[in-house]
């Protein structure tokens, strides 16, 4: 039996040295910026195309937002994913509860269609707005188990095929061992890999994929954004020790003055 | 009435965390005139109620079953959840930290109510709280309003200190209630199954001293310079998400928001551009030398020293001055 995963991605801003917001301070200034997909969840497709290989299978991409999103879906594709599939949103922010609600129905919608998804991978927290819950409250609506911050991941296999995963988070010393029944539901931290980059043939391919797209329709939450702000940023004046290898005295010297020359 | 406090302990350890959101909830239940309750879950963190009392919480609930032996998210929020309408809590509060924010997510989905993760700032309103929380790891701040019958949040990691209330006595009156929630093998699934391996000793987020490589370094060979400070100073090696993913170094050693959170005494930035995903994780950093070919680089500009030439001069020729040094 072909195994199933999906991944939920989320489309965010890549910002560089500094966050600019819109003149209302409802969301970040995009103007000059390229987007991305969220580091936790680019390694949770990396994650699911090594499972989907190594077993045999098929991964499937969700995502919910602005039609732009469509970009984070083929790239997504370009490593490895099969099926795309946009819940379309006016690019508005979605609140924890109203994302997670229209994720679970259009989960369900896959579902009807095709087979359930053995796996479902989320991101431990998406990289702007960081809620921590999306995946939780997707897990809830499909009374499945799910467990957070995992770094690695192992089917185990009965009979007939998956029966059960094997999942570890890591601690202070050491990793906390976790074993749940499919289909489950974990959230994936980066470093429990290293995203392979795309190949130009993948590029091509990824082009060619139809992406499954529909309106998203949930209602709104209790949670409500008023305005993003920029905390105070601490001003230091930079003293320049030196323009070349010469300055390494200086250093030294710095380092001794900070108490961490003699140890 | 209450502020109930989830109290985060490891096998009848008490977590940092929980003694910073004592410290959180305190003055929010002062606030709202109700008593501080705290919960701690399984019958081995029982010894803890004392210690809870010296950070604040009035009353002690130990919540005890057989199945709550040990960690799992379901089973601690749902024990969290029964208790909390026992108790009719206004509010239910916890860190931010992997637990925290994990058990919160599973309590609000389980009573159908909204969770606000990471909270800076919380005023409690007549209608809608008004509340800050971080966004993009703590480079960004976002003002909502929270609406719900009982209000589920976490507060940000270390952004209230640890301090118990009564410092040098341990006078306060404990108050210990036994409370058994009602749970059926369903919560066990999520429940920790074992232990294993041992994290590489990965020490960078309480090194006294990291030197930190980015894509200026331009290779893991290039790595070599920064294990020689770094072995002189007694340091740790760091690293961007760059040099993380060219495979030149392992995640551990990444510093950033989707790495570790440094704070050590002097962090050494070489060839590292400063990008405000790195910069939230070095910030803690009491001072920061840049070392970047590019004078206007973000790290250059934001740090509180820096030398405007190539890293691989510079570092070997610190090295060698801190050798000069010793051995004269
Ligand atoms: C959601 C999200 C999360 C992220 N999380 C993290 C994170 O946790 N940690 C992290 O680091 N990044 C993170 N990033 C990536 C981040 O945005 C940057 O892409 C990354 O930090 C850049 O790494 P860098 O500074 O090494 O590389 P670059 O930006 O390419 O900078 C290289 C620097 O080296 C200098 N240089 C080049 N040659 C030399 C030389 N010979 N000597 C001295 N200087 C030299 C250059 O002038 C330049 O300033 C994240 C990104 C996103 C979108
Ligand atoms: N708009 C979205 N579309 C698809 N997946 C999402 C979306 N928002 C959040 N997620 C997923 O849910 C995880 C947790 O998000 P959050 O609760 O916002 O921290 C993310 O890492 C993603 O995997």
């Amino acid at each position: 039996m072909a195994l199933r995963i999906l991944c939920c991605v989320k489309r965010v801003p890549s910002p560089g040295s500094r966050i600019n917001l819109t003149d209302d301070g409802t969301a970040v200034d995009a103007t000059h910026l390229g987007f991305t997909t969220s580091p936790h969840e680019e390694c949770a497709v990396e994650e699911a195309v090594v499972l989907a290989e190594h077993e045999g299978g098929t991964v499937t991409v969700l995502t919910l937002g602005p039609p732009e999103s469509v970009e984070q879906l083929r790239y997504a594709a370009s490593v490895g994913a099969d099926e795309l599939v946009l819940v379309a949103t006016d690019g508005a922010p979605w609140d924890p509860q109203r994302t997670a609600a229209a994720l679970a129905e259009a989960i369900k919608r896959l579902e009807t269609d095709q087979e359930t998804f053995d796996l479902i991978l989320f991101g431990n927290e998406s990289a702007d707005s960081g809620g921590f819950q999306v995946g939780v409250r997707v897990a809830n609506a499909l009374q499945r188990p799910m467990v957070n911050g995992i770094k690695r991941i192992e089917l185990n296999f009965d009979g007939d095929g998956p029966g059960s995963v094997s999942a570890r988070r890591a601690v202070d010393d050491g990793f906390e061992v976790y074993e749940l029944p499919l289909p489950a539901i974990l959230g994936v931290k980066e470093g429990i890999n290293l995203p392979r980059y795309p190949t130009m043939r993948g590029r091509l391919a990824s082009k060619k994929l139809e992406i499954s797209s529909w309106e998203g329709e949930a209602a709104p939450g209790g949670q409500a954004l008023v305005r993003l702000r920029r905390p105070v940023e601490q001003t230091s004046t930079t003293t320049i020790l030196g323009n070349s290898a010469a300055a390494a005295p200086a250093v030294v010297d710095l380092l001794e003055e900070l108490g961490v020359f003699d140890r | 009435m209450t502020v109930l406090v989830l109290l985060e302990h490891d096998r009848g350890e008490l977590a940092e965390a929980a003694r910073q959101a004592l410290n959180a909830a305190r003055p929010l239940a002062e606030e709202l005139g109700v008593p501080v309750h705290g919960v701690l879950v399984g019958e081995d963190a029982a010894p803890l109620a004392q210690t809870a009392a010296d950070f604040g919480a009035e009353v002690v609930h130990v919540a005890t079953h057989e199945l709550l032996s040990d960690y799992g998210p379901d089973a601690w929020a749902e024990t969290t959840r029964q208790l909390g309408d026992a108790l009719d809590a206004d509010v239910v509060l916890s860190v931010g930290s992997d637990r925290g924010n994990e058990v919160m997510a599973h309590l609000a989905a389980r009573s159908g109510l909204p969770f606000v993760a990471n909270c800076s700032r919380i005023a409690p309103n007549l209608g809608p709280w008004s509340i800050t929380r971080i966004q993009w790891g703590g480079s960004l701040l976002e003002d909502v309003t929270l609406a719900a019958p009982r209000k589920i949040v976490t507060i940000a990691h270390h952004a209230a200190a640890a301090t118990p209330v009564h410092p040098d006595c341990r006078a306060v009156d404990l108050r210990l209630e036994r409370f058994e929630p009602e749970l059926d093998e369903s919560v066990a699934v999520t429940m920790i199954r074992g232990r294993d391996g041992q994290r590489r000793g990965s020490t960078l987020s309480t090194a006294p001293v990291v030197i930190g490589g980015g894509r200026g370094v331009g290779s893991a060979d290039g790595f070599s310079v920064l294990e020689e400070l770094a072995e002189l100073l007694q340091g740790r090696v760091g690293c961007s998400r760059a040099a993380t993913n060219n495979g030149w170094r392992p995640h551990s050693d990444q510093v950033g928001q989707t790495g570790t959170r440094i704070s050590p005494d002097v962090y050494i930035a070489a060839g590292i551009s400063g990008a405000i995903q790195h910069w939230v994780g070095a910030m803690a950093a009491k001072k920061i030398v840049a070392i970047n070919t590019d004078p206007d680089a973000n790290m250059v500009a934001k740090a509180d020293y820096a030398v405007i030439a190539d890293l691989h001069e510079v570092l070997p020729a610190i090295s060698e001055e801190i050798r000069r040094r010793r051995d004269a």
